[in-house]
């Protein structure tokens, strides 16, 4: 691991160590204070783990009302602050700092209400994403934003980087499905944003917030939109023989005014990394796979597949296989949903990528990628949410070798500069975090991040709230070297990553 | 002055103190001269929605209607990506041809301030962030907004988002602008996600005068699985002659059955689903029990159309109030505002629109308190004569009004665009 710039190393905190310690124990129970390294090392990295950093202490408070007096003790003492919820990011967004202590809302945990009349839940920010929809299914509700980690990843970290998933096209991501938050600021100011209504008036701060990142203030609750569970879902798996030919007939879906609940799309390494895996039963022979899912009424989505499958014939699928049962339809998505294990299996490592195109440039962007899995001579396997262009790129590699490491972080930043020479964005849902902020300058010019900076320097005006992360460290991006190094050890094997 | 400034206020400013700045390069030339000069302006389009707010104590104006037209429309792509002052009516000609829309429905309010229709530009439309009936459905225009440039009150050119529907990369200004009435960015580029038109629409008109049924059907739709795009109550009240005929004239239509108070329902889609759709809430909304008619699409587009230009208020002397509340609460409210006002409910049992007589300026604080203990919050859009301006027109606590303070000095740090607007001090 080569070295990750961060905030300089405030030496004052470091001295007056013991005395933080006593002072946080005095605002929560002392239980809740952790200090000792064995306590603090779980904490010492997030989903990113190739980055690793020890803590200044750990603080897991249980209320709103102990948040706010940590930050406010923190912001008093100029002392750094790191949120962080289940520590499932991929991008480093909950590394801690040397000096900072890191506050965990893993006591967060309970659900305050469940509002079947407003279709909504309130809950604390600890809770699971998928505990939401546990919570409500059995009056056949559930929450729609589902990430791939959705099983362990909290709906407060939801809000924080603004996730998404696999059916982000037709129900939005997070942003698009909060109705209200409670959150702290760095100075201890408690505020509530939104509530049971649809839409606030006056500035959105709630927009502003969702996908912040940690870095504008701590979400304490959450109010979750919950929605009825569509009649009926189906889904397609079909094979081509090209990229070309697979990329074309996705376009034309969109362009036919079909808006699938979720489009997925693989590529040939990928198909037969997953295949071997999980033993889906998938096309072996096809270059692209294309998973398409559509739900509504019975004949609506018997009418839409009627329409994806001829799409798909006339764009030459060389294979094609619509759900006649629910069972079936989980199948088609069991060897999608087993992408990074599938890849973990076949390279000591992988990295990840998360850029974003514009639909119609899928092509342009596989065939890119391809060539520049030639040119660094390391192997790379493509899954797509194609709906809604987020590429995820799974670069094979071997981390004991330093230069096929070196090797595999150009060739991720290479890609990422490619989604944004084509229209697109360095991440879709994944966040900046420390991953990708060298490569904001891609996007934004300095007058762009000058704002962004204003705004974080606003509600944050001593830049104690999860600094380092989302924007460059040096301002001038053209100085800026490459500078993060990811060393593929998953945090959490077991997670589906999609 | 410099010799560049004096060069830009020769060149945009009319005789009436307005700028009409075309390129963004022009309005930052012009947002620069103002900063200097610490002279605050009001930002204009089509003045469709100027109404709006509260009155701007300024001598100068910047006009953006010079930035209009349609960059780029890429249909398989749902987006399109235009001049801001671009006016809605264009893009939606535009989206049309490819048979798509603009899913949040914008409101025309040309009909409340005078009577004829006026959507106004997509920039103004995108300020005050008023999404119409499919809201509850679809989101807010605030959802629909992908990226936009523009020029802060230092005359820096920014921008924020892309053309992409998925993107986390920074944060999400194009919320924080939605809404934002002007204060905090002279917009002058706006991507809107678009999507596809539905092939066809049906309108379900249930005719009752319980409010109590009114709610818990408003319940049971929003608990359906059916996608029910618009759900929306018009009570014939006040019970006087001129209000009846005004509403049985706006909303006469063969096959509507009944006279009276009206709860319509869209369901959108192509045939077959629809008739599926129409099936399935007969059952859920036990409509066999009720007096009800089913509205074709010829019938139910239009409906739509006069819910969504505000045509019960068309030219209103009178306070319009847009009250948003849990809709559980639905009850309470119609019990205190019932058979006293002039009033619709839309999005499903949340939102409120209200008339208060310009003689009645008190009442509108007593709704305000009311809405307020209700958890929800209400917007005085249009205000009589009469108006008593020490009544706030928005809904704000102090905590937030702190927030919104920083944040508009980190955009706008010497009040530059629209001061006062919204909340003093903003």
């Amino acid at each position: 691991m080569t070295e990750l710039a961060l905030p300089k190393i405030d030496k004052k905190t470091l001295d007056k160590k013991d005395y933080i310690f006593k002072s946080l124990a005095k605002l929560i129970n002392p239980e809740h204070v952790l200090s000792h390294k064995d306590e603090i090392k779980p904490y010492e990295t997030d989903g990113l783990s190739a980055y690793k950093q020890t803590p200044l202490a750990v603080v897991m408070p249980e209320n709103t009302k102990e948040v706010s007096s940590i930050l406010k003790f923190c912001y008093e003492e100029n002392i750094k602050v790191v949120p962080r919820g289940a520590g499932t990011g991929l991008s480093g967004g909950a590394l801690p700092l040397q000096d900072a202590v890191l506050l965990s809302l893993g006591k967060f945990n309970k659900i305050l209400e469940i509002d079947f009349e407003n279709k909504c839940v309130v809950t604390q920010p600890g809770v699971t994403n998928l505990g939401l929809t546990h919570a409500v299914q059995h009056k056949g509700f559930y929450y729609a934003p589902d990430p791939s980690s959705q099983l362990a990843c909290s709906i407060g970290g939801n809000v924080a980087e603004n996730s998404g998933g696999v059916h982000s096209l037709k129900y939005g991501t997070t942003t698009n499905n909060i109705l209200g938050v409670e959150m702290v600021m760095m100075d201890g100011t408690i505020c509530r944003i939104g509530g049971k209504t649809l839409d606030q008036e006056g500035y959105d701060l709630m927009g502003l917030i969702c996908g912040s990142e940690g870095l504008l203030g701590v979400i304490t609750e959450v109010t979750a939109k919950i929605l009825k569970k569509p009649q009926v879902v189906k889904a397609a798996l079909i094979g081509f023989p090209t990229i070309e030919e697979g990329a074309n007939a996705t376009s034309e879906i969109i362009s036919n005014g079909i808006i699938p609940a979720g489009m997925e799309i693989m590529d040939k390494a990928l198909i037969e990394a997953t295949d071997n895996f999980s033993k889906a039963g998938y096309p072996r022979d096809a270059e692209l796979l294309l998973i398409v899912e559509v739900d509504g009424t019975e004949s609506e989505v018997d009418v839409l597949l009627k329409d994806v499958s001829s799409i798909c014939k006339k764009n030459n699928c060389s294979s094609l296989k619509l759900s006649q049962s629910e069972k079936e339809r989980l199948s088609f998505w069991s060897g999608r949903k087993s992408a990074f294990p599938a890849c973990g299996a076949m390279a000591p490592d992988y990295y990840c990528m998360d850029g974003v195109i514009p639909r119609g440039k899928l092509a342009e962007a596989l065939l890119e990628i391809r060539r520049l899995s030639e040119k660094y001579n390391l192997p790379v396997a493509n899954c797509f949410h194609a709906g809604d262009g987020n590429l995820h790129p799974l670069i094979m590699y071997d981390g004991a070798d330093k230069e096929q490491f070196r090797k595999t972080e150009e060739f991720g930043a290479e890609i990422l500069k490619a989604c944004v020479r084509l229209g697109g964005v360095i991440t879709g849902e994944h966040g900046v975090g420390v991953e990708k902020r060298e490569l904001m300058c891609e996007m934004f010019n300095d007058n762009d991040i000058q704002q962004q900076l204003d705004i974080k320097t606003s509600l944050d005006e001593k830049n104690l709230l999860n600094p380092g992360k989302v924007y460059p460290i040096l301002r001038k991006c053209a100085e800026e070297g490459r500078v993060h190094v990811h060393r593929g050890e998953e945090k959490f094997p077991d997670l589906p990553r999609f | 002055m410099s010799t560049e400034v004096r060069k830009n206020s020769q060149i945009f400013q009319d005789s009436n103190n307005t700028y009409f700045p075309e390129d963004e390069t022009q309005i930052s030339s012009v947002v620069k001269e103002l900063f200097k000069k610490n002279q605050p302006a009001e930002v204009i389009g089509l003045g469709s929605k100027s109404f709006i707010g509260n009155k701007i104590q300024s001598a100068k104006k910047l006009s953006l209607s010079k930035l209009s037209g349609i960059i780029e429309y890429l249909p398989e792509e749902l987006y399109i990506k235009v001049k801001a002052n671009t006016p809605v009516e264009l893009i939606e000609k535009e989206l049309e041809k490819n048979n798509q829309e603009l899913a949040f429905e914008p409101i025309d309010f040309g009909f409340v301030e005078n009577g004829k229709s006026n959507k106004g530009t997509i920039a103004g439309c995108l300020s005050c962030n008023f999404a119409g009936s499919r809201r509850f459905k679809v989101g807010s225009v605030r959802d629909h907004i992908l990226g936009f440039r523009g020029v802060n009150g230092k005359g820096d050119i920014i921008k924020s988002g892309g053309t992409v529907v998925k993107n986390v990369t920074g944060y999400d200004l194009s919320k924080l602008v939605s809404g934002s009435f002007g204060t905090l960015v002279a917009l002058s580029e706006i991507t809107l996600k678009v999507l596809p038109k539905k092939k066809s629409s049906n309108t379900i008109t249930i005719h009752t005068e319980d409010k109590k049924l009114v709610n818990e059907l408003f319940e049971k739709i929003s608990s359906s699985s059916s996608e029910v795009s618009g759900a929306v109550y018009v009570p014939e009240e006040p019970k006087d002659d001129s209000y009846n005929q005004n509403k049985e004239m706006l909303f006469k239509f063969n096959d509507l059955k009944f006279q009276g108070s009206f709860l319509a329902l869209r369901i959108e889609g192509d045939k077959l689903s629809i008739e599926e759709r129409i099936k399935v809430l007969t059952m859920e909304l036990e409509l066999q029990n009720l007096n009800t008619s089913i509205l074709d699409v010829h019938q139910s587009v239009p409906l739509w159309k006069k819910i969504n230009s505000l045509e019960l208020f068309e030219n209103t002397k009178n306070n319009l109030l847009r009250a948003v509340i849990p809709p559980s609460k639905g009850n309470e409210l119609i019990q205190k505002i019932g058979n006293k006002f002039k009033y619709y409910i839309d999005w499903c049992g949340s939102l409120y629109w209200i008339e208060v007589k310009s003689n009645k300026n008190s009442k509108i604080i007593e709704i305000k308190r009311l809405i307020i203990e209700l958890g929800g919050y209400l917007t005085i859009v249009k205000k009589s004569n009469e108006f008593d301006y020490e009544e706030t027109i928005f809904t704000i606590d102090e905590t937030r009004l702190l927030i919104s303070e920083k944040i508009k000095k980190s955009f706008d740090p010497k009040r530059i665009f629209n001061p006062g607007k919204m909340y003093r001090g903003i």
